[in-house]
């Protein structure tokens, strides 16, 4: 495709994001809609207490299943198998708070709600793009170390690929995760409030490996990690942190990188915001000081009060969301399980607490293992709801100590004016009497 | 007997240390290859665009004026940027906003949000127009900076913006960047008797 049909592709999503938005007949709005996702998503544990004692001791026995009386479609000579027809529901989605007037610099959001593990699948990882999604070639793909090293070295994907190779899990957060809701309840579902998060496990070659094979120089003190794509994205980084953990990384759950997380090659930064871990990695330059680009001063900073800006903020610090229920479900009384995600750039999750009734208090939850650093961990909580309304919420404590704050915590120490970053503040859910869920987030 | 009872004695204790240094060895694992072609600083000269923008150290050489900058500005960005750079289809104002950042919203322009000059230097030649990233010659990217930053009223209207130029410019948002010290909020883990989450719940 050349730049104007892409460019006319970009609009018509565009065209069709602002015709949703203006009909209201996205999944999340549209009432009907929303009252069929609650139903499909119904507990079970509802489900089984109303059989219990529902006294239908003597319905008709249930049929044999049409499945079980025909044969199976065959196995095609060559596939990449695909999710059943039944989950076509579970997809990325842009956001639905405001509509973007492009499709380049753009995001999608990952379906929390529907992640059943502590792992995204990699058709469902978040995106963030600064200028569409690049198609590289592997073989003509090169990436180059230089700067201040003994020798500025260039390397291949198959070179990089006979490296010894790491695996990790590890949870990616954009900066941005939250923007849209500090003050107000703007989204309405757990994707559009949190699905700037993922998590993967994560394959590829320490930087530190490179950087040795490179030499570096004493004063590298900092370094730039530079894309291939049409913004030719690049973030500095301190060396402490490059050498610490920091990955180039090739693949994702167990298959080469997607094109829109990377592909062939990409940075990943543990813990830190999504934005520095650079995808479609091309260059490596080693420096004594950080470059302050663009990225770096009038974007990813966080406003502090008396006009000033916060900057190298890149730990994400310890956050958790339930994600059942959540805005958009329909929950029925009895059994509840509450389940949500738990993660902190710093450490592994200590603890999560839950509240039922707004944050007056709390209780322990759960934790399922294995409890990870820098992973997202799942977490449950059971209880009987009897009906009334009330407020759902999660609080992480992580291996620190540090406690996920409310957005009230934080407005004493930031001025959160415009399109603020870093929002890691508790996500309070509304539940109504008649099982409605909604997003309750006010600053 | 005497002496063949040393040796004796001296094989076992190498064949002993032998092995430890063998297990040693497998368990460690340290050998990587060493893939790496080496190049020069010239092989990735095209690559090279990045800019320290505190001091401009990566600026190029060329130069260009301001009205040199508003006719690339008028072919290149002006349908996207929007007459005068002040807001078109795509984005918005890049104009103004200087004195706006103890007001809500803060008015984020070139103007009035980059610490540093190089800044709209390096980002305009690494990735715009969008549609043509890295097409413009250095002298248009040198030009198209000199016309957004005389629009803002930061540079006369005869000023030839260069790599000098741009490093010597101090820019109004220049001492507002603050180093990050978080953790910044210290919550408790308060689990009775607690604050709601927030004074809506």
């Amino acid at each position: 495709m050349n730049n104007a049909d892409k460019l006319k592709q970009s609009q018509a999503i565009v065209k069709a994001a602002n015709q949703e938005l203006s009909a209201h007949s996205s999944i999340s709005h549209n009432p009907k809609r929303r009252a069929l996702l609650g139903k499909t998503l119904a507990y079970a544990g509802a489900a089984g207490a109303a059989g219990l004692t529902g006294g239908n001791a003597l319905a008709q026995a249930l049929p044999i299943p049409e499945s079980n009386r025909t044969m199976g479609r065959t196995i095609p000579p060559e596939d990449y198998g695909m999710p059943s027809k039944y989950e076509s529901k579970v997809k990325r989605r842009r956001t639905d708070v405001f509509v973007n007037r492009q499709n380049f610099s753009d995001w999608s959001m990952t379906p929390l709600a529907q992640q059943l593990g502590t792992v995204t699948p990699n058709g469902l990882i978040f995106e963030r793009h600064h200028n569409g999604i690049p198609e590289i070639n592997p073989d003509g793909h090169k990436l180059v170390i230089h700067g201040l090293v003994h020798q500025p070295l260039e390397f291949s994907m198959s070179d990089l690929m006979k490296y010894p190779s790491v695996s990790k899990f590890y949870f990616m957060e954009c900066s941005g995760n939250g923007l849209t809701d500090w003050l107000k309840p703007a989204s309405k579902t757990v994707q559009q409030t949190h699905g700037l998060l993922s998590a993967a496990q994560w394959t590829g070659i320490p930087v530190s490996t490179l950087l040795d094979e490179a030499g570096l120089l004493k004063e590298a003190q900092w370094g730039l990690f530079e894309g291939a794509d049409g913004s030719a994205h690049a973030r500095s980084l301190p060396i402490k942190k490059i050498l610490d953990d920091a990955l180039i990384v090739y693949a994702s759950n167990g298959e080469m990188l997607r094109p829109e997380n990377g592909y062939p090659l990409r940075l990943f930064v543990p813990g830190w915001e999504g934005n520095v871990s650079v995808k479609w990695l091309r260059r490596i330059k080693m420096g004594e000081e950080p470059w302050n680009l663009r990225s770096e001063t009038a974007r990813y900073t966080d406003p502090m009060p008396n006009g000033k800006w916060r900057q190298f903020s890149m730990e994400m610090e310890a956050k958790s969301v339930v994600t059942s229920p959540s805005g958009g479900m329909t929950i029925r009384p009895g059994v509840i399980e509450i389940q949500g995600f738990a993660w902190s750039g710093n450490g592994k999750v200590r603890t999560v607490d839950v509240t039922l009734d707004g944050g007056r208090s709390w209780r322990e939850a759960r934790l399922e293992e294995p409890v990870m650093d820098k992973s997202l961990t799942r977490f449950r909580y059971e209880f009987k709801w009897d009906g009334s309304p009330m407020s759902i919420a999660s609080r992480v404590v992580d291996s620190t100590g540090y406690v996920q704050p409310t957005v009230d915590d934080i407005k004493k120490v930031r001025a959160i004016v415009g399109f603020v970053q870093h929002n890691n503040s508790i996500q309070p859910w509304a539940v109504s009497s008649s099982g409605e869920v909604t997003n309750a987030q006010f600053g | 007997m005497h002496n063949l009872a040393k040796t004796i004695i001296a094989v076992t204790a190498a064949g002993i240390l032998g092995a430890c240094a063998t297990s040693g060895t497998q368990k460690s694992a340290t050998e990587v290859p060493k893939l790496g072609k080496p190049i020069s600083e010239q092989t990735v000269a095209l690559w090279n665009i990045d800019v320290r923008t505190k001091d401009g150290v990566g600026l190029p050489g060329g130069s260009g004026t301001v009205a040199q900058g508003k006719a690339v500005y008028e072919k290149q960005c002006a349908s996207c940027h929007g007459p005068d750079a002040k807001g078109g289809p795509v984005f918005g104002t890049m104009v103004g906003g200087i004195g706006s950042m103890t007001q809500s919203p803060r008015i984020l322009t070139p103007g009035s949000m980059y610490p540093y000059a190089a800044i709209l230097f390096d980002y305009t030649r690494r990735a715009m127009p969008m549609n043509a990233p890295q097409s413009m010659t250095n002298n248009e990217v040198y030009a198209v900076t000199a016309y957004i930053y005389n629009l803002n009223g930061l540079i006369p209207n005869d000023a030839v913006v260069d790599a000098k130029y741009l490093a010597a410019m101090k820019m109004p948002n220049r001492d507002a960047f603050i180093q990050d010290t978080r953790p910044d909020v210290k919550a408790e883990r308060c689990m009775s008797n607690c604050k709601p989450v927030n004074s809506k719940l």
